[in-house]
């Protein structure tokens, strides 16, 4: 591609990427605001989007192949277990990542 | 205000400065294996600013010039951010001139943070909402600068940095499963996209599995207001 055709290239991007983030506000402007609509949406989509969230991020993982996905899934039981017990976010994720990373590069 | 504010922004942040680094770097890094200068590195960091996409962008670059195609694509990979701005639509709202930036820099990690967390009274929100935002901004602009400037450092034997994003996305999950009212819609967002994936596959999942996610919320308000 010429530099001309690479700005174009990016420039697509960011116009797809900067709709799917804006749309929502242009099509529920802040003065006509449809409270029922809103207040379904805030009620639930916030939740259900972190469903979605943590789904996508497990999408990658190799369940049909040795180790079936033994990293992920002893580094999430470890997460829930410490999270239940002392509710810190930030513990929680750390020894969460330390433990996958452990699994991930050294035992499977 | 402003530095107590960020003060109180920052910890929450710490979590996607660990997975920006690893992430943004490795962006870096293949952006300048793929023969890429620092210039285009950062300018799509700058203005594009969406994880997933910049990975996929690559390719897209490398290939011949098809500016619709780029621009379905792109679309594709980043539907999901509809159901971020449709989730934060009242929290974002009456945010003045930061309103812009909000929306701009609405990425999985800033939506989940903003969204998930209840601040007390006292704390300016907007501009909590803004700092969370400003700093993923600048981890990932960061980040992406010194993976192409230090590509020939990286350690190829360890990987899987990446999870502690998705340590992230789990613990806030985690957090809203112990409000007993927000479980079925974490269930009914898991559940639908894991149906979506088994159904159409890695690749392009995130559309079908937003419309199974609205269709169970609406019979699931039908069936609730019918009894």
């Amino acid at each position: 591609m010429s530099m001309i055709q690479l700005f174009i290239t990016i420039l697509m991007m960011v116009i797809a990427t900067q709709l799917t983030r804006w749309l929502p506000f242009l099509i529920f402007p802040e003065q006509k605001a449809q409270p029922k609509l809103l207040n379904f949406l805030s009620e639930r989509l916030p939740f259900a989007s972190l469903g979605l969230l943590v789904m996508y991020a497990l999408k990658d993982i190799q369940l049909t192949k040795a180790p079936y996905g033994a990293s992920e899934l002893i580094a999430l039981s470890f997460i829930t277990l410490i999270h239940t017990k002392f509710h810190n976010t930030l513990l929680s994720i750390g020894l969460g990542s330390l433990l996958y990373l452990f699994l991930f590069n050294f035992v499977f | 205000m402003h530095f107590v504010t960020l003060k109180k922004a920052f910890p929450y942040t710490l979590p996607v400065l660990t997975g920006y680094l690893f992430l943004g770097f490795s962006y870096g890094v293949l952006m300048n294996k793929t023969g890429f200068s620092l210039f285009w590195t950062s300018l799509i960091s700058l203005t594009v600013f969406a994880g997933a996409m910049q990975f996929a962008a690559i390719a897209l670059l490398v290939s011949t010039f098809n500016p619709l195609s780029t621009f379905l694509v792109s679309l594709l990979i980043n539907i999901r951010h509809l159901f971020y701005g449709m989730s934060i639509l009242d929290k974002y709202a009456k945010s003045g001139k930061k309103r812009s930036f909000l929306i701009f820099g609405l990425t999985d990690e800033t939506f989940s943070i903003n969204a998930a967390i209840i601040l007390e009274d006292g704390v300016n929100k907007k501009l909590f909402y803004f700092y969370v935002t400003l700093l993923n901004y600048l981890y990932w602009n960061i980040a992406s600068i010194l993976g192409h400037q230090l590509s020939f450092l990286i350690p190829d034997t360890i990987k899987g940095f990446e999870f502690v994003l998705t340590a992230l996305f789990f613990v806030l999950f985690l957090n809203q499963w112990e409000i007993k009212a927000h479980r079925l819609y974490l269930v009914i967002g898991f559940v639908c996209t894991l149906i979506a994936f088994l159904l159409v596959g890695r690749a392009q999942f995130l559309l079908l599995a937003m419309v199974l996610i609205l269709i169970a919320m609406g019979i699931e308000t039908r069936w609730r207001s019918s009894r």
